[in-house]
Parts: structure tokens; sequence; C-alpha cells
């Protein structure tokens, strides 16, 4: 889950990271109010989940009250890579002498957090790498001893930090990690830390993924959710404990099983197909959740037939197509399905399945042939 | 013979009086008989299974009164981490972690210290694994697969089940079959495995079956070009995945272009591994 600039920026501050003064508001009266309490020069910002705000026009620097407003009420009525701005920033401007990068992230490679520090804050991290690796430091954490204070200053030798700064870089460095772990983040990024011209460290942005298996920990963030940036149907599916992605074709999928799911996906596309669909209904394919999964892909007008691959294993097949024909009774439908049933009793299954909307095939293939050609218009 | 697990194992249950892992446990007693013991902290001194197992409050207690030297955890992912501590701490050798939706803190901290401890670690977030006629831990189906000499590696569950049930209807056979999960933090990989199977003498050929996201399937290629006499095939799902989009698994998703199908299956090509187009394929193109 990503947080948005404001709500990271409320989290680094409960961290002793230092933030600029400033609100987030929905309203361009408020804009100006803030920017008065500020002082008069503001920067706005707009509160989107996506990268590339600032060339988008999505950031804006406000000489007085007045122009706060304006400037809030064009950017409110901004769309940003097809996301509204509902929410602005109204933050101090500092008057900025240097910029740094600064994050922890969690290295898959290593299996423990990392640190990545540059002297070459303020842009995308990524094409620094690529451009010029030697400006990146690096420092692996093991989790079990935590970040210690000589490593941070490796960390500030590493990117030519000057000593002046070395005090305030260490408690920075320790509130970003402990907002980090508290808050089971898989990204906690500061870019750009500014060194201001008064010779403070500020984090002028801030940006933080909390890990989605981790949010049971987290129930205060369920509220700060940005229902924007997720598709309906996919917040649907949750409800459910399915797992669903809306992709663009036309054959709907229904599987059992993430990998088992890709693998039915990929097989389709090898044969000319477009899957509209990920969806994996997980363990236990009772009659509730099959109907749930069977609305949601329906749900997508494109769909031109269904393709359920169920692997039972221990489960038995007939149990599962019992659950089958009373969700399709439920759901009732003229989209053709093809049915893939493997288990115990899987000729059973097969045999209460035979109707005319409903095909069965006893392999992936033969599954898949079957799908590709009902959605192409051919008849089979 | 086999890897990992076979018909000496004594298998002990974390979360055996749950719903999954009493249905789970019982399938495994069933299959090997060789489930001795179950933990369930608060339930010590209970019986399961018509009095056949005993359930005891802790694993050190387990298994000093019974010898267990796997075990195998159903328990919910908020206890999950827990459960691994406690079993590395009693010296278990062999842990298998089913759980899916562990916290990636929580692994991190898990992993170092099983590291510390010398316990394997299987999963989480995975089917476990089975010495077919042998013993099984975890969940995958008795039923689909049968003694033979392919080892299988999977990242999957039932993308696993449907792999082994196609080799089973062509007769072929393995030798043992890990599920080792598809978590972006989990214990023992490809490269650990391979090196087993490597060394184990009744496992001729290796299925590898991989998926989009991390570069675990690119360093098992590097590795195989090093150190792989045996032929191995591969399969990687997730082709027509897009990039963003966390594919069910925690850890199957491409970030920033990087962990795509296409990279995967071309570093494995390159060194000689021979891909499945789909995984009935795989059964295809196993030499018998």
């Amino acid at each position: 889950m990503k947080l948005h600039e404001y709500q990271s920026k409320k989290i680094f501050d409960r961290f002793d990271v230092p933030i600029p003064k400033g609100r987030v508001t929905n309203f361009a009266s408020e804009a100006k109010q803030i920017a008065e309490e500020l002082g008069g020069r503001v920067v706005i910002k707009s509160q989107v989940l996506v990268g590339g705000r600032g060339k988008a026009g999505g950031i804006k620097l406000a000489r007085d009250p007045k122009q706060a407003k304006e400037l809030a009420t064009e950017i409110l009525g901004m769309e940003i890579k097809g996301l509204p701005v509902r929410k602005i920033l109204v933050d101090e401007i500092v008057d900025i002498d240097q910029e740094i990068y600064l994050g922890i992230t969690n290295d898959r490679t290593c299996r423990q957090p990392v640190v990545i520090a540059s002297s070459s804050g303020g842009i995308d991290i990524e094409e620094v790498a690529q451009i010029s690796p030697e400006k990146i430091f690096k420092l692996s954490i093991d989790p079990l001893l935590g970040l210690q204070d000589f490593q941070i200053r490796d960390i500030a030798l590493g990117i030519d930090l000057k000593h002046e700064y070395w005090k305030q870089f260490i408690k920075i460095l320790h509130g970003l990690y402990r907002a980090y772990l508290d808050m089971d983040a898989t990204l906690a990024e500061i870019n750009p830390l500014v060194i201001t011209k008064d010779k403070r460290l500020i984090a002028l942005d801030a940006k933080m993924i909390i890990d989605d298996n981790a949010l049971f920990r987290h129930p205060e963030l369920m509220e700060l959710r940005d229902l924007d940036v997720e598709v309906p149907a996919e917040i649907e599916a949750q409800k459910y404990g399915l797992s669903y992605i809306k992709l663009d074709g036309d054959i709907g999928c229904m599987v059992n099983g993430a990998g088992l799911a890709m693998a039915t996906m990929d097989i389709i596309s090898q044969f000319g197909g477009k899957p509209s669909n990920f969806l994996d209904i997980g363990g236990g394919a009772g009659a509730t959740k099959v109907a749930a999964a069977l609305r949601i892909i329906l749900s997508d007008p494109n769909v031109k037939v269904i393709l359920i691959n169920i692997f039972g294993g221990i489960t038995r097949c007939d149990e599962v197509a019992k659950g089958l024909l009373s969700a399709l009774t439920d759901v009732k439908t003229k989209v053709p399905v093809v049915v893939r049933l493997v288990g115990t009793n899987a000729e059973e299954g097969r045999e209460l399945l035979a109707n005319e909307n409903v095909q069965t095939a006893n392999t992936l293939v033969e599954a898949a042939n079957i799908s590709v050609r009902l959605s192409t218009g051919g008849k089979s | 013979m086999s890897i990992l697990v076979n018909k000496n194992s004594r298998i002990l249950v974390q979360g055996i009086t749950g719903n999954e892992g009493n249905f789970h446990a019982w399938q495994m007693y069933e299959y090997g008989n060789n489930v001795v013991a179950g933990v369930t902290p608060g339930k010590g001194g209970e019986w399961v299974f018509e009095g056949k197992v005993p359930v005891f409050d802790s694993v050190k207690v387990a298994k000093e009164a019974t010898g267990a030297n796997v075990s195998v955890i159903f328990v919910p992912a908020h206890f999950a981490g827990d459960a691994m501590l406690e079993a590395a701490d009693a010296g278990i050798e062999l842990i298998v972690c089913i759980t899916e939706g562990i916290p990636v803190r929580d692994m991190m901290l898990v992993r170092k210290y099983l590291d510390q401890k010398g316990s394997k670690l299987i999963g989480p977030n995975c089917p476990g694994l089975i010495t077919p006629s042998e013993a099984k831990v975890g969940i995958i189906p008795g039923n689909i697969t049968m003694p033979g000499n392919i080892g299988v590696i999977s990242r999957s569950g039932t993308l696993t089940y449907e792999v082994l049930y196609a080799m089973k209807l062509l007769g072929i056979g393995t030798s043992t079959c890990v599920g080792i999960g598809g978590d972006p933090i989990s214990g023992l990989s490809y490269i650990d495995l391979l090196e087993m199977f490597e060394l184990d003498p009744l496992t001729d050929q290796i299925v590898l079956i991989g998926e989009i996201g991390g570069t675990d399937e690119q360093r098992a290629a590097d590795y195989i070009s090093r150190y792989m006499t045996k032929p191995v095939v591969a399969f990687i799902a997730g082709q027509s995945a897009p990039p963003g989009k966390r594919m069910g698994h925690a850890g199957a998703i491409i970030e920033s272009g990087s962990g795509t199908a296409e990279e995967k299956i071309k570093a494995l090509q390159e060194v000689g591994v021979q891909i499945a187009r789909h995984p009935e394929d795989i059964a295809i193109l196993l030499n018998r």
C-alpha cells in the first residue's frame, strides 16, 4: 500500500525526521489561510499516488497567499495521469543549498534492509543508478543488530557529507529506520533530503510503501487508503478473499492458485487469446466464492468466455462441480463457460456440469483451446 | 533415496488442532504414518487422531518426548514468525512453513535467526514437500505423484500439482518435490535444492518451476551453468503478467522492469535449460 506524501510526512514527524511546516487541505481557500500562517511564500503540492507530479504541473510555488489560492484552485481541478487531485499539501518554502537522496528498502537478495544514499538527490534515483552508479552508496543492515551509528557515519562519508551535518544526519537516519520498521514499510524514502541555506537538514518530500501482509498490525492505515488508485472490482474481490487483477483481454479466468492462474493466462496468450483478468480463488471453491468470482469477472463487459481451471487435488471435484452449478444458477449468464477440473471424482464432476452453457475439458491445453476458439467467434 | 525427507523423518505439526492444520496433518498421517507429535500452546496433554498422536505445549517438549526432527507449520500469519523461531530454538533441523501472508519484516528476522541456528527452512507461503511413498510434509496431494527419478523445485502451489499430475499421467515419478514458496523472503532457494538434487544418486533430472518477480531464477541459471551435470527442464509462469501488479503471491511482481518472465527464460535458455511452453509440456520434455 502506497502512502501519500502528506501521510508519510506525518509519520516521519512522529519519528523525529524534520519536515517543512505545512498542512494538507481539500480547499483552495484554506490554502490561502495556510500560506498566511506560513508567512506568504509556499509550495502547493498535489497529493496523488503517481510519480512525475512536478513535470505534470502538479507542484507550484506561490509568492503570496493570494497566488496560493489561485494555484491551489488550479491544481485541485487537475487530473494527473488519470488520477483526480483531491488534496493538496501546502508547505513552507525553504532555501536549498544541497539535495541528498536517502531511502531504506527491503533487499530481496540479501534478505535484509538496505539503506541507499546519494549526494545526487531530488531526481529519480533509478536514473542516478543507471547514469552514475558511483554516486549511489548502499549499506545492508543486519535485522538482528539494527542500524548502528558507525554505519551511518560510513554512509555520511560515502556521500561526502560535511562534518557539520553529521549529527543531524545520524538522528534523521535513525528516525527513518525506526519509521521503516515500526510501520512495516517496504520503502521509506526522502527525496530530496535538503540542506538549507541556514544549515538545517529537512525532508522536503516523503514516500512510504507499506507491506500489504503487515496491514493487520496497522488498522489505522486502512482509513488512509486512496481508493482512486484501486480498481473497484479489485476492492470487491478482496472482500471475498479473492485475488483479482483486471487486464484488457476478453477471456475471463478463474483459477485456484496464483502460479496456476498465471500459467493459465500464459497458455491462453500462447494460443492467440487474451485473458481479461488474473483471478485466484484461493483454497476451497465453495458456491459463494465461485459466484462472487463469476460476478466480478462478468462486471467487465469485454468478457466473451470464462475459463474455470480448478486443480482439486484432495478436494472432491463433484463438490466443486455442485458449487459451480449453484453459482451459475445464481449468477445467470449467457457467456459460455469452459470448465477444467482435476482431482478426486473428476469424472462425476464433469458429468454434473454437462449442460448447454458449460463445456468441460480434460486438460489445460484443451480448455485453453476451446476458450480461445469461443472468444474469437469460432464454433467448437 | 531422496532429499530432505524420507520414511525415517519424524514429523511434528505446529498448529495441529486448528482446522487447516488438523485436516492436513491427518492427510500426512495417513500417507506416511510418520507424524509423531503436534504442538498447540495451551492444548498440551490432548491427543489427536484417535489417541495416536500427542499434542504438546511447546516444540521443545515435543521434540524431547518424540524425537521429532521436522516441523511443519500451519499457524496463522500473526503467529507464524514466532512458531518458526520456536522450532529453530528447539533445534528442529527442517522447518516447513505453509502459512501465507507473513510480513516481510518478520521473515527477515526469522531467516537471520534460523541461519544462525543452522535450521533449514522451506517456505513460507508454500505447499511443502513430498518424497513419494515415504513422507509428505505439507499439503501436496499424495495421489498426484509417484516414486521416480525427477527432482522438482517450485515457487508455486497448484501449478506444481498440475506438473506432477501431468508427469504421472505419462508414468514419470519424482524423487522429491519441494515447493519453496512465493514470498520475497524465504528459506531454501533454487540453488540450495539444485545442489542437493545434484548430489542425490536417485535423482536423474530436475524440473524447475518459476514465476515473475525477483532474480532467483537468474541466479539458478548461473548456478546451473557452473555446477550442474544433470539436465534441467524449466517453466516460468507470468509471461502475460503486467508490470507493477502483484499476481497473488507477495513475491510475484514485476518491479521497475525487472523480474520479467522473459529475462528469466532467456537466462535459463542461455545455460542450456529446456523451457516448457506450458505445464503439460514439462512432462513431454523430460527424457525417459
